[in-house]
């Protein structure tokens, strides 16, 4: 088959959307791994900032490489299918009763749009620092480096800053439970299962992601990070 | 029992429809969906109006002809039945039941609950077929099958082509009919020699007629009256990458 065709087809796309998913998944779990350093103190989080912007700068610029086309191919395939699941069904029902589908995957499309909300606005927020609601740009610590410590508990106590923030993380929890799950299976790797809507691993990828990114602005509110 | 029905009526393909109000009087629990139907339909009839146009054949569930969202689930709330297995004491006295036909692009209404469902098959012409020689069949134990193969070919073959998958998808995905008929012939040797080009013609077919992608709700597997498990998706999905793959190596390698 053409590569061409392979792209055309539902499944191409689906399978492109679950690669660029398990791609996501594979950051977001090193992405807040990296946050709980936080717990550690400011020295400890600043020094990693500092590592992956002096040392590190190269593969960082990779990894971000490869960040943003998957993004922008996971965000492309989701609008292209969702548009041709409209046109498949022009005159809809008066009744429809779901009987077995979750939260989690009835939230994909709209949760989906505040993440990439959210991800544009946390960039803007901690990468670039344009948006600087607590006042922080350009502040560095004692040694030197960026005050991304700094930067988190000051965010952190404004209110609206942590709402968005926790509220982005439930999205983000919700879309991978589905997401983690559904991935693996449109990429064709599934045991023949009695119950195949039963999802384990899932289920703790997603916990484990939401609470660990969960757990810095809660720190910050509880005082323990401060 | 008496009951209310809001069912879908329109004359014609062509033609607008709305849903309409019916009083079904008197009807017993032990009557099955589709005579309860047959019965308002003899009242309405009476009465000089055109009856409600709804497909069947078998009433036992083998066919696949009969198929129509109830109160919004596909096929009634009977799990692993067809419409016609469903009976009247699925219902309480008094209730309210709204009737439509399967909603899907691919699928434009005839009249009334009646759709055309052609659209499955010219994906079954596409690529549902095995090469096998005419004249007279070999013994049939030559060719071993694995159990578990023939069991979950047979868990497959067990699609009967309602549409109700269809019907139940937030997407209006045909993947579980697609995937239900490339993984019975691709699961037994019968169906290896074509197994791939299958694989990638009825999936271009699927897209052709129009059904939406398959997120993986669920709610074909609950719907369909075989039961038939999403496990087949995974697996069409599994047939597609790889015949992609080799595909590819054909062209590089200029065999095939």
């Amino acid at each position: 088959m053409h590569p061409l065709a392979f792209y055309r087809s539902t499944i191409g796309k689906k399978i492109i959307m679950g690669v660029t998913g398990l791609i996501g998944i594979a950051f977001v779990i090193l992405h807040m791994a990296g946050n709980l350093q936080a717990f550690a103190g400011p020295r400890k989080l600043n020094a990693y900032g500092a590592m992956l912007h002096g040392p590190l700068n190269e593969l960082l610029w990779v990894l971000r490489i490869i960040l943003i086309v998957a993004v922008i191919l996971h965000v492309l395939m989701a609008y292209q299918l969702t548009m041709r699941s409209r046109a498949a069904r022009p005159i809809g029902y008066e009744h429809r009763e779901p009987q077995v589908s979750t939260l989690a995957a009835r939230t994909m499309k709209w949760g989906g749009v505040l993440l990439l909300a959210f991800i544009i606005f946390h960039i803007l927020h901690f990468t670039t620092q344009t948006v600087d609601p607590a006042g922080m740009r350009g502040m560095t610590d004692v040694a030197g480096d960026r005050d991304v410590y700094g930067n988190i508990v000051a965010s952190f106590q404004i209110w609206w800053v942590a709402v968005f923030y926790i509220a982005a993380m439930i999205a983000l929890g919700l879309h991978l439970y589905h997401g983690a799950w559904s991935s693996i299976r449109t990429l064709g790797y599934a045991k023949a299962s009695p119950n195949p809507l039963h999802r384990r691993i899932a289920l703790v990828v997603a916990i484990v992601v939401w609470l660990g990114f969960t757990l810095v602005p809660l720190g910050v509110i509880a005082g323990i990070i401060r | 029992m008496n009951l209310t029905l809001h069912v879908w009526r329109q004359p014609g393909p062509d033609a607008r429809g709305g849903m309409e109000r019916y009083e079904a009087r008197d009807i017993s629990p032990d009557m099955s969906f589709l005579e309860m139907l047959d019965v308002v339909n003899e009242s309405l009839v009476e009465s000089g109006k055109p009856p409600i146009a709804f497909d069947h054949d078998c009433r036992e569930g083998i066919c696949g002809s009969c198929g129509m969202m109830i109160n919004g689930v596909a096929h009634g709330p009977m799990r692993g039945t067809a419409t016609c297995q469903l009976h009247m004491r699925s219902f309480g006295d008094g209730d309210t039941i709204y009737i439509e036909p399967w909603r899907s692009r691919a699928f434009p209404v005839i009249k009334d609950l009646v759709v055309n469902r052609s659209a499955f098959d010219r994906i079954i012409a596409s690529g549902g077929f095995i090469t096998a020689p005419t004249g007279s069949p070999q013994d049939a134990n030559n060719i071993p099958v694995a159990k578990r193969d023939a069991d979950e070919a047979m868990d497959a073959a067990a699609c009967i082509g309602c549409g109700a998958c269809v019907a139940a998808c937030p997407n209006g995905s045909a993947s579980l009919f697609t995937a239900a008929k490339i993984s019975h012939l691709g699961l037994l040797p019968q169906g290896q020699p074509e197994r791939e080009r299958r694989a990638t013609r009825m999936v271009a077919q699927m897209d052709a007629e129009g059904f939406g992608h398959c997120t993986l709700y669920g709610e074909c597997q609950e719907a369909c009256p075989k039961q038939i498990s999403i496990d087949t998706i995974a697996r069409m999905n599994r047939d597609f990458l790889v015949a992609t793959r080799h595909e590819h190596e054909e062209k590089v390698l200029g065999g095939g």
